[in-house]
């Protein structure tokens, strides 16, 4: 037997018991944090491929040219309102209120599809009208941005179905409370990415 | 083919003497240009410096371990000596020594070798335009109006300004013999001053993996008399062959192991048409509302622009 | 239907390769046919595969390193071999789409499928023992993360026979690796090979992160934590902070190459300098991650047999830390002579030399470890020593290659190939194997035979010095690296006697696997088994428990209060106490879904390559599906019983008592009816 511990033995093995189960939610928060700390370094990767490509047009549009500012400040009203409805879904969760949690979670999920249904407009325009990423460097730098920001977004809207349907179905199991908080911290975090992506590329782009 | 082979490879051990004893042909530490021969002293000062620190290691760790081996019981045995704060700070302060004396060396050589930095010389520096192409070097004499393939003849004693590009993937021009080396980049230009302290039949070579035929790609590069190069010049000049649109495309094909080529003449500021192709690293057309910026001025603005853009 | 894949794609007519798939082919066949015979596909399965236990997971990583050595050093010998015969104008037995590919496979299979599996799994193996867990943070990541990898190692080694690998070098600099000039899909192998498991990489980051953050012992501090946990984990900081860039350069490559974007090609406003950076912004952090836990198990060697505290414990976790953070800052040195600038180029040159002060410290901790020590020369300190002098000499030519104005001349020369070799053989190849020594009788219970692997040592160390010192010398000669042919007559002896390292360095390899043959066969001597789990008389926790440690790692996590907790406890008379009574332990279940993911991502991965649209598509859906599943059916794992935690103790008690670390009469009652 490998106890090394003179005294504590059975008690603090019991102790660490009931900790470990405790832990288990946060630990897995944790770990979605560090997770996101790596996402964030992806971002910081492409944004400096942003910064270093966003000059070099190639005689085709710059980003005045082609960005509409009013647009996409719909599309981030948009966002950027999903993470406060998200904030209200939390909210009744710690309530353990699991209607008012569906309702904000599909108020969340809308906000973020109509996101998304924009970004998917505003590029197929560009497109349509041959400014495309195969047209400059910088335009291929501005859909990996954003795009990749896009992704980002569906595969949570992804998850965001997926929990509904667990909380419908399961209800606001310690699992699903757990998960809840991870995406939680992750819709806020493309919502950060997203207000970086806004000042980086469409105001600087067009001021 | 390989049968000649085998008693060459049996008489490996005899050779060990002359391996070590061979450095006296060791290009670069005997090298025919001024840059040459300050990176070699670079070399070996650095190296030197460093043997302060490594050498008392290597025989601390040989002493140490003999001492305190197990069977010798007599040694003194500390099992839970762990910490001198004495020895603590030598152990940090020896080595910030060294590396200060180093920094300070790297600081100075990195300013005084630089290869953008033009060479201190009364005598007026002669330009040759570079080209990697897949598989050769293109080399243009813009001031004498001629154009050679994997063959550079230039005057000894005379600092020589490489103007570098690419016309396909990138590649490292050097010439060990003279000195330090620079990239070649499609849409760049990047610069290399050399020269060479006397007449000298000089190896020049790619440093840099381009593909398939990147083994052959070498070129000779000569050095020799003021007379000797403007005769070599002029016998340029009699080529029958000219450097025209045709003639350039035909080259640009992939070949490998290319003969050298002697060109009297090429089309006209050729070495910026190619640099121009690629907008890639010029910031394209000037956009309305920005000032105009002239396209491809300076190959190392871009550059280091680049650089720093990708350091945020 | 198929994309780009016909029967074409098969090499039939290249003898070389045909023969090489024929005896992985029937090397297969043996194993299946064995594993068949012997009915073992369940105990594979159940026990192995789809294990969540890190220990396993360890042993799994450490036996695709090893195979990938195998495959690496192959690549290494046929390139020696074609230099040496390539000589006054003869072509050599390889052409060069051919020789291309295998120096670029050798680097990428030594990196990211050898060096790097090889200290996951010493990790996986020690961390969680050395700091009292019972397991990882999250089990099943741990899992998901080895198949991932496996993902990559299929993918490299399928490029072998069904199409090409890339032709790019390691390092796959575009426009060399864009469309334009690699067309071929040898560079999309590489690209999703080290995508997958480049993901598997930095999901191990986070978890080992996770676990010392949030998995130690109680009492113990973080600077409590064992030499080899600290080093693992700032190789793990700088894998979660350097990973990420990785895939993100990688996956900027794929969109050039796939989807005609424009972001490193030379045409249309890409800039391919931009690769350059972001490439060695991951892969200079990359060489510390393969280092630091080397590092970490020199230090652990050298303190077990001195018999001695690590001097400076304290200060070679700084140490550690100030080489990872300066790691960051260091990548530009990789080419200074892209025309940055002077003062760019002097500050990256001074920060590289940075470095080497708590390099040369570290080296100074080992001197003074073994100061008033009693050294044992075991082979693991063999490796250890012969380290020590080969890394100086590596260390003193990499200082050498951070002067810019030196690295004008020796870049990309066969001097930096010296150079890297020695750091990376001499630095961490030398650690991983000593640390394989070092732990192997911790995962399975018997030592490994002493005068095989002391054979294997000077073999591996000679045949070091004889392969690499001549490279060091054809550098100063101008001889650039990845030459398919040498051009220089001069050069032609150096080449033989590399190749004869080369040779002396496989007897070595060749020691080592008949040092595993006859440990295995001797197993059962009395001077081999050390199931009752301490035979070097360690230090640290993973020590106190028995070889192969039970499931759970520990019947009761342990306490810490000092560094060398195991040894305090020993000398305390405290080591090996029972308690009274035995709390059941909460343990996670085993899963297949990594296998299944890891297998879809494969054919995703493989359809991406050969453009098979719909495949890749069934092989993400599928990797999807298979996650949400998993997550879905929420398995919280079971609870082991007192009555199975008491009987696999009191088989330990009777082994302690046999090894005589314990006396005979210190038994408790209740685990001697057990």
């Amino acid at each position: 037997m490998s106890n090394l511990a003179t005294t504590a033995g059975h008690a603090h093995g019991h102790d660490h018991e009931h900790e470990e189960h405790h832990d288990a939610g946060e630990t897995t928060v944790f770990g979605f944090w560090l997770y996101l700390m790596t996402d964030c370094i992806l971002f910081a990767s492409i944004f400096a491929v942003y910064a270093v490509l966003v000059n070099n047009v190639a005689g085709g549009p710059s980003g005045h040219d082609i960005f509409e500012l009013p647009y996409v400040l719909g599309e981030t009203a948009l966002l950027l309102f999903s993470s406060i409805t998200y904030g209200f879904a939390m909210l009744a969760l710690f309530k353990g209120k699991k209607q008012q949690v569906l309702f904000w979670l599909a108020m969340t999920f809308l906000l973020g599809a109509g996101f998304i249904a924009m970004e998917i407009n505003e590029f197929h325009l560009l497109i349509s009208e041959g400014y495309g990423p195969s047209r400059s460097g910088f335009l291929s730098g501005f859909f990996t941005l954003v795009g990749t920001h896009g992704l980002h977004v569906t595969s949570g809207l992804i998850w965001m179905a997926i929990m509904m349907y667990q909380v419908q179905k399961n209800g606001l199991t310690s699992t699903n409370k757990t998960r809840l908080s991870c995406l939680s911290l992750f819709w806020h975090f493309l919502d950060v990415v997203w207000i970086c992506v806004f000042t980086v590329v469409y105001l600087m782009g067009t001021l | 083919m390989t049968k000649k082979r085998y008693p060459r490879l049996l008489g490996l051990l005899p050779l060990f003497g002359t391996l070590l004893l061979g450095g006296c042909n060791w290009t670069l530490l005997n090298p025919v240009g001024q840059v040459g021969i300050e990176e070699k002293n670079l070399i070996i000062t650095a190296t030197l410096l460093m043997l302060l620190v490594v050498v008392p290691v290597i025989a601390m760790t040989f002493i140490f371990a003999w001492k305190y081996r197990a069977s010798n019981t007599k040694a003194t045995y500390a099992p839970k000596w762990s910490h001198s704060t004495k020895i603590e700070v030598v152990i940090w302060t020896v080595p910030i020594l060294i590396i200060i004396a180093l920094g300070i060396l790297t600081y100075k050589s990195t300013h005084a070798l630089d290869p953008y930095r033009p060479l201190e010389s009364d005598v007026k520096p002669i330009t040759i335009e570079v080209v990697a192409m897949d598989w050769k070097w293109l080399f243009i004499y813009p001031e004498q109006g001629i154009a050679t393939v994997n063959k550079i003849v230039f005057p000894a004693n005379t600092p020589v300004n490489f103007r570098v590009t690419s016309d396909t993937v990138m590649n490292s021009f050097f010439i060990p013999g003279l000195g330090g080396q620079i990239y070649a980049m499609a849409g760049m230009t990047t610069k290399l001053h050399l020269i060479a302290n006397h007449n000298a039949e000089l190896e020049g070579i790619s440093a840099n993996y381009s593909g398939a035929g990147f083994t052959g790609m070498k070129f000779k590069a000569i050095a020799t008399s003021q007379a000797d190069f403007d005769a070599w010049v002029s016998e340029v000049k009699a080529s029958p062959k000219q450097l025209e649109q045709a003639e350039y495309e035909a080259l640009s094909k992939p070949s490998q192991n290319n003969p050298v080529e002697l060109y009297s003449s090429f089309t006209p500021n050729l070495f910026q048409k190619i640099v121009d192709k690629y907008e890639g690293m010029n910031p394209g057309k000037p956009v309305k509302h920005e000032k105009k910026e002239v396209a491809g001025t300076d190959g190392l603005d871009t550059s280091s622009n680049s650089a720093a853009g990708a350091e945020e | 239907m198929f994309g780009k894949l016909s029967w074409e794609a098969v090499p039939f007519h290249e003898p070389i390769v045909m023969v090489t798939i024929a005896m992985i082919a029937l090397g297969g066949l043996a194993l299946f046919a064995a594993i068949t015979y012997f009915k073992k596909w369940t105990y594979l399965w159940t026990e192995w595969l789809t294990s969540v236990d890190h220990k396993k997971i360890g042993v799994m990583y450490i036996i695709v390193a090893m195979i990938m050595l195998l495959r690496g050093f192959a690549d290494a010998i046929m390139m020696r071999t074609q230099l040496a015969m390539a000589t006054e104008g003869s072509p050599g037995y390889l052409p060069p789409e051919h020789y291309d590919q295998i120096f670029t496979a050798h680097g990428v299979i030594m990196i990211i499928f050898m060096a790097m599996p090889f200290f996951t799994g010493l990790m996986n193996l020690a961390v969680p023992l050395q700091i009292g867990a019972r397991d990882v943070a999250y089990p099943f990541l741990n899992s998901l993360s080895f198949w991932l990898l496996v993902s990559g190692v299929v993918l490299v080694n399928l490029s072998l026979g069904v199409g090409e690998f890339a032709k790019t070098g390691w390092v796959a600099y575009p426009p060399l690796s864009g469309l334009q000039y690699s067309p071929g899909v040898g560079m999309d192998y590489y690209i999703w090979a080290l995508q997958l498991s480049g993901l598997g990489t930095t999901l191990t980051g986070v978890n080992f992160l996770a676990t010392v953050l949030k998995m130690r012992a109680p009492g113990m501090k973080l600077m409590d934590m064992p030499i080899f946990t600290w080093t693992c984990t700032w190789a793990n900081v700088l894998i979660v902070a350097s990973f990420p860039i990785l895939t993100a350069t990688l996956a900027l490559l794929t969109l050039d190459r796939y989807m005609d974007f424009h972001i490193f090609t030379s045409e249309l406003g890409g800039n391919p300098m931009m690769y350059v950076n972001l490439f060695w912004a991951w892969g200079h952090p990359e060489v510390y991650i393969l280092i630091l836990p080397a590092f970490g198990i020199f230090s652990e060697v050298i303190s077990t047999f001195t018999g001695k505290r690590l001097f400076g414990h304290h200060s070679m976790v700084y140490a550690s830390g100030a080489i990872s953070i300066l790691g960051f800052m260091v990548w530009l040195h990789h080419f200074f002579t892209m025309g940055s600038g002077a003062s760019v180029n002097a500050f990256f040159g001074l920060a590289t030399m940075l470095i080497s002060i708590p390099t040369g410290v570290k080296l100074f901790n080992w001197l003074f470890t073994i100061y008033q020590g009693r050294l044992r020369f075991t082979s693991q300190v063999l490796w250890t020593l012969g380290f020590m002098v080969t890394f100086a000499i590596g260390g003193m030519t990499g200082v050498l290659l951070a002067i810019p104005g030196a690295d004008f001349v020796l870049h990309n020369s066969l001097f930096v190939i010296a150079h890297f070799h020695n750091v990376i053989i001499g630095g961490a190849v030398f650690g991983y194997i000593a640390g394989f020594s070092f732990y192997f009788p911790k995962a399975f219970g018997f030592k490994l035979n002493e005068s095989w692997g002391k054979a294997a040592f000077w073999f591996w160390i000679s045949g070091f010095f004889v392969a690499f010192m001549p490279l060091y010398a054809l550098g100063f000669m101008g001889m650039t690296r990845r030459l398919n042919a040498s051009t220089n007559p001069e050069w032609v002896p150096y080449l033989y006697v590399a190749l004869f390292g080369a040779v002396l360095i496989a007897i070595g390899i060749a020691c080592q696997l008949i040092q595993l043959y006859v440990s295995v066969r001797d197993r059962k001597l009395p001077q081999n088994a050390c199931e009752h789990g301490d035979p070097w008389n360690g230090h640290t926790l993973e020590w106190s428990t028995s070889s192969p440690p039970p499931f759970y790692n520990f019947a009761v996590v342990p306490r810490v209060d000092t560094i060398d907790a195991f040894t305090e406890a020993k000398e305390n008379g405290t080591a090996y106490q029972a308690p009274a009574k035995y709390s059941p332990i909460h343990m996670p279940n085993n899963t297949a879904t990594g296998v299944y993911m890891g297998a879809l991502l494969t054919v995703f991965g493989f359809a991406m390559i050969w453009h098979i649209w719909w495949l890749a598509i069934v092989g993400l859906v599928g990797t999807v599906v298979v996650f949400v599943a998993h997550a879905a059916r929420d398995d919280q794992g079971y609870m082991v019983p007192v009555e199975t935690i008491e009987r696999i103790e009191a088989e330990q008690h009777k082994r302690l008592v046999a090894a005589k670390a314990i006396p005979a009469t210190r038994v408790e009652t209740k685990l001697e009816q057990a």
